[in-house]
C-alpha cells in the first residue's frame, strides 16, 4: 500500500461519531460520496486510510470508489497539515528568482514532499501561486509569517524558530 | 415492436426503436469498430473509437451509446469519421508501451487489430511525457501492467457491477489517471476473489493471467518427475477456441491426444474428480437433512465464490460444503490412490491442472489443501495456457485424433460433464441424491430448471415426499442478491449452488479470449454450454454413481462417502478473510 503520511492517525471518537452522524441523516441521499468527504475532510482536516473506510462502509461502496473520488478532485487533501504550514510560492516572479531550488530545498530539510507533513506533525509543505508579494521575490510564508528576498542560507534559521 | 426508418451510409433501413446507433448498424451488416464498449457491462461511451456522423448533429456522435431515431441518416466511414479514430488511436498510442512482440495478446489484441484496421502504427505525433508504471504481479492468479492499458474500464465495470466486488478503479485524473486498487495498495492485498473476469474483459495485455507453463515445461523435461495432468470440464468446450475452431465445439479427445504428445505421464480427466464430488456432496447434503445440519448446504467448487464467500459473506462458511472442489479431489487421489496403484512416491508426483479459473491457481496454495503431506495440486493452469504450450511445442491442434483419457481416473459420467455451466453441479447432485432418496431410477435425468443463463434460478423439487427447495446462481452480484435475501428472511433455501463467473466455469476468468465484437452480438455462454449438454446427452452414464471407476475407488481404498478416510483426502475447511487490507 502506498504510504501517503507518515503522520499516526489521531481521529478522536468524538470526531467519528460527528462523522457517522452525518453519513447516517445522508447515506440515502443520491451521490453522497462527495458531500461526505468533504464533511469528513472538514472534521478531520484529510481523508486518511482510516477515514475513507468509515465513509465506504456506511455508504455500502468499495473502499476503491471513495478513494477514486478522493484522488479524483484536487480539494481533498491525503495527508494532513503540519501545525506550521509552510508555503512556497513558486508563481511567476519567484519562480524566475530561485524558490524551486527553495522549495527542493526544504523537501530535502524536512524530508518530505511537498504536499506532505512531517511525521512529529510539526510541519507541511505545499506549493502556492502568487501571494502579491512579487517584490520580495523569492517568498515562503509559515502559517502568517512572511519570509522575502530568499537565499536559501537563512532557512536553518528560519525553521529553527519554530 | 416499434420499429423507426434510418439511413446508414445512404441505405435505408428500418431497425428496432430505441436500439443504439451500433446495434442498428449490426443488424444491418454494418461494423463499427468499438474498443470500451462491452454490451451490458460497460457502455460509457468514452473511448470515442465507434463515432460517427450523424447528418445535421453538431459533432460526431459515438454508435455504442447514441440512440436511433426516426429519419435519422448515419456515416460510418467517412474521411472525418476515419481521420477522428485514427487521432484517438494515437492518443491511445502515446501513453502506451507498444510493446507487442512477445506480449501474451499479440495477435489477439483488439488494440492491435484497430491500429492495423487504421494504419496506424508506432507514431511521433502525440510523442511527449508518459508514466511509467510497476507491474503488479502480487497476487498469485493474475498481473496487471499499466503500461499497456487504455483506460477503457471495462475490467472495472465487470469487477464492481457483474461481480459487485470493485477492487479495482480508476485513481488520480487527468494524464495520471490509472486503474488500481485503493490506496495504491497491490492486488494481492486487496479483497480480490481472483476469479479473473477482468481478464476476459480487457482488451490488451494489460491483465493477464499468471504463466505457470514455464514451471510445466521445467517438470515435462525433468526424468525424476512423474507428471501427471487432470482437466476440467468445460476446458473441453472451449480449447477449440484457440485453434480457430467454431465456439461450442467438444474437443475431448483431441485435447487427450494433445496432452499426451506434450509429454504428460497421465492424462486424467477432473470429470472423475466432479463425479467423486457429487458421491461426497450428495451424501453431505443428505446428512446434512438427517442429522439437522446446517442448511442450506452450499457447493464449494467454483474457488473464488468460496473467496467470495469467506470475505464478504462470512456468516455463510458454515453453509459452505466441506467438500474439496473437483480440482483439488482429482489431486489429493492422484497423490493417494493413483500413487499407490502405480507404485510413484507421491513425492516425485507433479500434479498439474488445466482449468477455465484463475482462481484456481489461489486455491491450489490454500491451507488445508495437501491431503498427502505435499499439494493436492501444484500447478493450475488456464486454458490459455495449455494452448500456448501447445502452439509452442507444434502440435497441429485441430489435425489431431481423438484418443481417451487414461484409466483408474479417466472415467466419467454425464453428470460430471455439465459442472461446467451454471446449474451443472445442482443437475448432477440431484440425479444422485433422488435416487439415493427415493431408491428408484430416474425416468428423466435432466433438470431443465436449473439449465440456462439466467442469473438466478430457483425451483422446488419433491422428492420422496420432502420438498427439497433449489437455488443457482452465478455471478458474484447475483450471489449477493441471493444471500442478502436469505439474511432478511425473505428466501429459504435447502441446497444451492453458486458459481463465482457469469454462466459458470464455461465463462470463467481462464477461458479463451473473445473480443468484445463478437461477444457484444453472440452468447458465448450459451454456446459454450451445448457442448457440454451434448456430451453428456451422449454419454450411456450419466449419473455419478454409476462411475464404475469411483465404485471400485470406494471398494478398493476409501470405504463410504463421508468415511473417515474419504474425509482426510476429499474434504477441507475454510476461514473468515479481512475485507479491509
Amino acid at each position: 500500500m502506498r504510504r501517503f503520511s507518515t503522520v499516526p492517525f489521531k481521529g478522536t471518537p468524538a470526531q467519528e461519531a460527528e462523522l457517522k452522524a452525518w453519513l447516517e441523516e445522508h447515506k440515502s441521499m443520491p451521490g453522497a460520496a462527495m458531500p461526505a468527504l468533504q464533511k469528513a475532510q472538514e472534521i478531520y482536516g484529510y481523508l486518511p486510510i482510516e477515514v475513507q473506510r468509515i465513509v465506504a462502509d456506511a455508504l455500502g461502496k468499495p473502499l476503491e470508489e471513495i478513494y477514486g473520488i478522493s484522488t479524483f478532485y484536487s480539494q481533498f487533501s491525503l495527508t494532513p497539515k503540519g501545525q506550521y504550514k509552510i508555503s512556497v510560492c513558486l508563481g511567476t516572479a519567484c519562480y524566475v528568482k530561485g524558490s524551486g531550488k527553495i522549495y527542493e530545498t526544504i523537501e530535502k530539510k524536512l524530508g518530505i514532499k511537498g504536499g506532505e507533513c512531517t511525521a512529529d506533525g510539526k510541519f507541511s509543505l505545499d506549493a502556492c501561486r502568487c501571494i502579491g508579494a512579487c517584490g520580495l521575490a523569492p517568498v515562503m510564508t509559515i502559517n502568517d509569517d512572511v519570509y522575502g528576498r530568499l537565499t536559501g542560507d537563512e532557512l536553518d534559521d528560519i525553521l529553527a524558530k519554530y | 415492436m416499434s420499429t423507426v426508418n434510418i439511413k446508414i451510409n445512404n441505405v435505408p433501413y428500418e431497425v428496432a426503436a430505441g436500439s443504439t446507433i451500433l446495434e442498428a448498424a449490426h443488424a444491418a451488416g454494418v461494423e463499427i469498430p468499438t474498443l470500451c464498449y462491452l454490451k451490458e457491462i460497460n457502455e460509457i461511451g468514452a473511448c470515442r473509437i465507434c463515432v460517427v456522423e450523424v447528418k445535421g448533429a453538431r459533432s460526431l456522435v459515438t454508435a455504442c451509446v447514441y440512440p436511433v431515431n426516426d429519419g435519422m441518416e448515419i456515416f460510418t466511414n467517412t474521411p472525418k469519421v476515419q481521420a477522428a479514430r485514427k487521432t484517438n488511436l494515437e492518443l491511445i498510442l502515446s501513453t502506451h508501451n507498444q510493446d507487442c512482440l512477445s506480449c501474451v495478446r499479440s495477435t489477439n489484441c483488439e488494440l492491435q487489430k484497430m491500429c492495423r484496421d487504421y494504419g496506424v502504427s508506432h507514431t511521433d505525433r502525440f510523442a511527449g511525457s508518459r508514466v511509467e508504471y510497476a507491474i503488479d504481479d502480487s497476487a498469485p492468479h493474475m498481473y496487471r501492467d499499466n503500461n499497456k492499458c487504455i483506460l477503457c474500464r471495462r475490467c472495472v465495470a465487470v469487477c464492481k457491477h457483474t461481480q459487485g466486488i470493485g477492487v479495482i478503479g480508476a485513481n488520480e485524473r487527468g494524464f495520471d489517471t490509472h486503474i488500481a486498487c485503493a490506496f495504491e495498495a497491490n492486488l494481492a492485498d486487496s479483497p480480490c476473489i481472483s476469479c479473473g473476469q477482468c481478464i476476459v474483459a480487457c482488451p490488451t495485455g494489460a491483465l493477464g493471467e499468471k504463466d505457470d507453463t514455464d514451471k510445466v515445461w521445467a517438470a515435462l523435461s525433468d526424468p525424476t518427475k512423474h507428471v501427471v495432468v487432470q482437466t476440467a470440464p468445460s476446458v473441453r468446450a472451449t480449447l477449440g477456441e484457440c485453434f480457430g475452431m467454431p465456439i461450442g465445439t467438444d474437443v475431448e479427445g483431441k485435447m487427450a491426444a494433445a496432452l499426451r504428445r506434450l509429454g504428460f505421464d497421465r492424462v486424467f480427466d477432473t470429470d472423475f474428480g466432479a463425479d467423486l464430488t457429487i458421491m461426497e456432496e450428495a451424501n453431505e447434503f443428505l446428512s446434512r437433512v438427517k442429522n439437522g445440519g446446517k442448511l442450506p448446504l452450499i457447493t464449494s467448487c467454483s474457488p473464488g465464490w468460496v473467496k467470495y464467500c469467506e470475505t464478504y459473506h462470512p456468516e455463510f462458511i458454515d453453509n459452505l460444503s466441506s467438500c474439496k472442489s473437483p480440482q483439488q479431489m482429482t489431486g489429493a487421489i492422484i497423490k493417494s490412490y493413483y500413487a499407490e496403484k502405480a507404485g510413484v512416491d507421491p513425492q516425485s508426483i507433479v500434479s498439474v491442472s488445466v482449468m477455465p479459473c484463475t482462481a484456481k491457481k489461489f486455491e491450489v496454495g490454500r491451507d488445508d489443501q495437501d491431503a498427502n503431506g505435499t499439494p493436492d495440486v501444484d500447478i493450475a493452469l488456464t486454458t490459455r495456457e495449455l494452448a500456448r504450450m501447445i502452439e509452442r511445442a507444434g502440435i497441429n491442434f485441430t489435425a489431431l485424433p481423438n484418443e481417451g483419457f487414461d484409466s483408474l481416473m479417466g472415467e466419467s459420467t454425464g453428470a460430471a460433464v455439465i459442472f461446467g455451466a451454471t446449474g451443472g453441479v445442482m443437475e448432477a447432485a440431484l440425479r444422485t441424491a433422488v435416487e439415493t432418496l427415493t431408491g428408484e431410477t430416474l425416468p428423466s435425468v435432466e433438470f431443465s430448471d436449473v439449465r440456462g443463463m439466467d442469473g438466478v434460478k430457483e425451483k422446488t423439487y419433491n422428492v420422496a415426499g420432502m420438498d427439497v427447495r433449489v437455488c443457482v446462481a452465478s455471478g458474484l452480484a447475483n450471489v449477493d442478491k441471493v444471500l442478502n435475501a436469505i439474511n432478511a428472511g425473505e428466501k429459504q433455501y435447502d441446497f444451492i449452488e453458486f458459481m463465482a463467473c457469469p454462466g459458470g466455469c464455461i465463462n470463467g476468468g481462464g477461458q479463451p479470449l473473445q473480443p468484445a465484437s463478437l461477444r457484444n452480438f453472440n452468447d458465448i455462454r450459451t454456446l459454450r454450454a451445448e457442448a457440454l449438454y451434448a456430451n453428456d446427452a451422449a454419454k450411456t452414464l450419466r449419473k455419478s454413481h454409476e462411475n464404475v471407476e469411483i465404485k471400485k475407488l470406494y471398494d478398493e481404498y476409501l470405504g463410504e462417502p463421508g468415511g473417515h478416510k474419504a474425509h482426510h483426502l476429499l474434504h477441507t475447511t475454510y476461514v473468515k478473510r479481512e475485507r479491509n487490507f
